[in-house]
């Protein structure tokens, strides 16, 4: 079960059975839906933004519990950092569930590293990363987007 | 050959039939013996595809190494040969589902190309604006789109036979639908998503008293029961070779003759004409008119191995096997407290549908991966069936005849781990 133990790490199962930052946001100033149609995961994130800096974002959703702990963790690390950073921070999580992760240090992502099992799990990629593409969609406001792009 | 009877005391108490070896026959597909992740592998996926026996794989080897040239074209003997194992096949395929004429048989791809060329070949020239085609709320993504796409060229309507809570389809409903006059009934014999069997006799006999012709995707009915053309009496039925221990990229489209006769051609292209000028073409004629250019030879040589082999253990045997399994199945995994089942027809084969808990079904797929057994996690290509269920997928454990009692206890045992581990 050790592999099994470093996918489904703690934190992971956590924020799955307690997502933070979750519900509904009113005067936001990005939305958008993610969705990926393989498995159906749905994620929908809300971005308050001012002057260049995420001052509060907050996501709802149904999904794997990888897809929903992303999404959790992905809103805790996000707030009060800037767009730039968040862009990096996306590349740098990205660059670790897939496994080339040069940049993927624990200094940069913190909680996130616990998402490094996912890479011997190269199926459950799109389910680490749909809420950080969502995201992407969000400070662009374009409203959806799926993992198959 | 020892696949029936015979079976050693030690595997009688272990499996739920005495008819048939199951360890002789599942050393006869060698993937079975392959270890995943470390584990010995259980799989319980067939009904997205079934693995295939060393007489499949070896037919297919064979052809290639000994045997291979164009068929219907040469005047040399390979191409002879070719041709007699091409025809061959086609002629033990239409005894394995008693069609009356070997001209019924027609090799597509797969049901999907199948139902694709009687959407394209029998309904498209017949349908108007407003008329109907009906289908079932059970079908696969295959038997839906097609006429949808057909719908909205034409300006037609699809109408769809509702669920019942059991997942059964609303047989009074369906009759409604019929006296409306569909152009044509398309509907499963097995469910891929649930493992209903639809009462075939039943609707074939209700939508011909309407004169609405029934076209049957047979799929999953395939590997799991005996079907007999002439007992079901519908128009067209479709499978593909994959899904009965055969070659993917090859299946087939049965036609009652009269009915095939009236299909405009499919695709253009060699093979399927008698002559050819600028002016004008003479088509070919059935089956050969269906099948322009050169065939999945291979792939039909393979299907024709499964159709031997299947013939060979008997589907009378498969069927009282898989009965039992199935049933043991349904029974232990229901007993799992978290465990919720998901279609519970009377009528059922090889598939049980189900959701752990609050555990999302891919999760599950996961955790289940890790210990060597493979199922289907997701929407089986079967949006509106999860919808109509309130889900949005489920795990989905698919069996064959290789498959064992001892492989659904370690399925039970592993869900029971699952449930633990997300608690």
């Amino acid at each position: 079960m050790s592999e099994l133990t470093e996918l489904y790490q703690e934190v992971i199962l956590d924020h799955n059975r307690k997502p933070r930052n979750y519900g509904e946001m009113e005067n936001f100033s990005g939305q958008a839906d993610g969705y990926n149609p393989l498995c159906g995961d749905r994620i929908k994130v809300f971005l308050r933004l001012e002057g260049g800096q995420i001052t509060d974002i907050k996501f709802q959703g149904t999904g794997c519990a990888i897809s929903q702990a992303s999404a959790s963790l992905m809103t805790e690390a996000l707030k009060g950092k800037s767009v730039d950073d968040s862009n990096r921070l996306f590349e740098d999580f990205r660059s670790l569930v897939t496994g080339n992760s040069p940049n993927a240090t624990s200094k940069s992502l913190g909680k996130l590293m616990a998402f490094g099992g996912v890479s011997k799990y190269p199926v459950r990629v799109k389910c680490a990363t749909l809420a950080w593409h969502t995201l992407k969609a969000a400070l662009e406001d374009q409203g959806q987007c799926t993992t198959e792009k | 050959m020892t696949r029936l009877g015979s079976t050693p005391p030690s595997a009688q108490s272990a499996n739920p039939s005495a008819g048939l070896n199951i360890d002789f026959i599942r050393s006869e597909f060698p993937v079975l013996a392959r270890k995943i992740r470390g584990k010995q592998l259980v799989y319980l996926d067939n009904a997205a595809s079934t693995q295939k026996p060393q007489q499949v794989i070896d037919a297919i080897s064979n052809y290639y190494s000994q045997s291979h040239s164009n068929v219907h074209r040469g005047v040399h003997t390979l191409s002879q040969e070719a041709t007699d194992l091409y025809e061959g096949a086609r002629g033990r395929v239409g005894k394995f589902i008693g069609a009356q004429d070997t001209r019924e048989i027609i090799f597509v791809r797969g049901a999907t190309e199948a139902i694709n060329l009687v959407a394209h070949s029998f309904v498209r020239p017949l349908l108007k604006p407003g008329d109907e085609i009906a289908i079932s709320g059970l079908e696969h993504h295959s038997n839906i789109v097609p006429w949808q796409l057909l719908c909205e060229e034409k300006g037609s309507k699809l109408a769809v036979i509702p669920v019942t809570d059991n997942g059964e389809i609303d047989t009074q409903e369906m009759k409604k639908i019929l006296a409306r006059r569909p152009r044509i009934l398309a509907i499963n014999h097995v469910s891929n998503a649930l493992g209903t069997v639809n009462p075939l006799r039943e609707i074939v006999t209700a939508a011909h008293s309407e004169g609405v012709p029934v076209m049957v995707d047979g799929a999953q009915a395939m590997p799991h029961l005996a079907v007999d053309m002439q007992q079901l009496g519908c128009d067209f039925y479709c499978f593909s070779g994959h899904k009965m221990f055969g070659p993917t990229g090859i299946g087939v489209l049965y036609g009652r003759l009269d009915m095939l006769e009236s299909l405009v051609p499919y695709q253009g292209g060699g093979d399927m004409i008698l002559s050819v000028s600028f002016e004008g073409t003479i088509f070919n004629e059935l089956p050969y008119r269906l099948e322009a250019g050169t065939p999945n030879i291979a792939g039909v040589v393979g299907l024709g191995a499964a159709v031997d082999y299947l013939t060979g253990i008997q589907m009378a045997e498969i069927q009282d096997y898989e009965d039992t399994l199935c049933s043991y199945a349904l029974e232990r995994i229901d007993a799992i407290p978290e465990v919720r089942i998901i279609g519970k027809a009377r009528h059922r084969a090889g598939v049980v549908s189900f959701l752990v808990g609050d555990v999302h079904p891919h999760d599950v797929g996961t955790i289940l991966d890790q210990k060597g057994i493979a199922v289907r996690a997701g929407h089986h290509c079967a949006q509106p069936v999860m919808e109509r269920f309130g889900v949005p997928a489920t795990v989905r454990a698919s069996f064959a005849f290789y498959n064992t009692r001892q492989e659904v206890d370690t399925l039970c045992e592993a869900l029971e781990d699952v449930t633990q581990y997300f608690n």
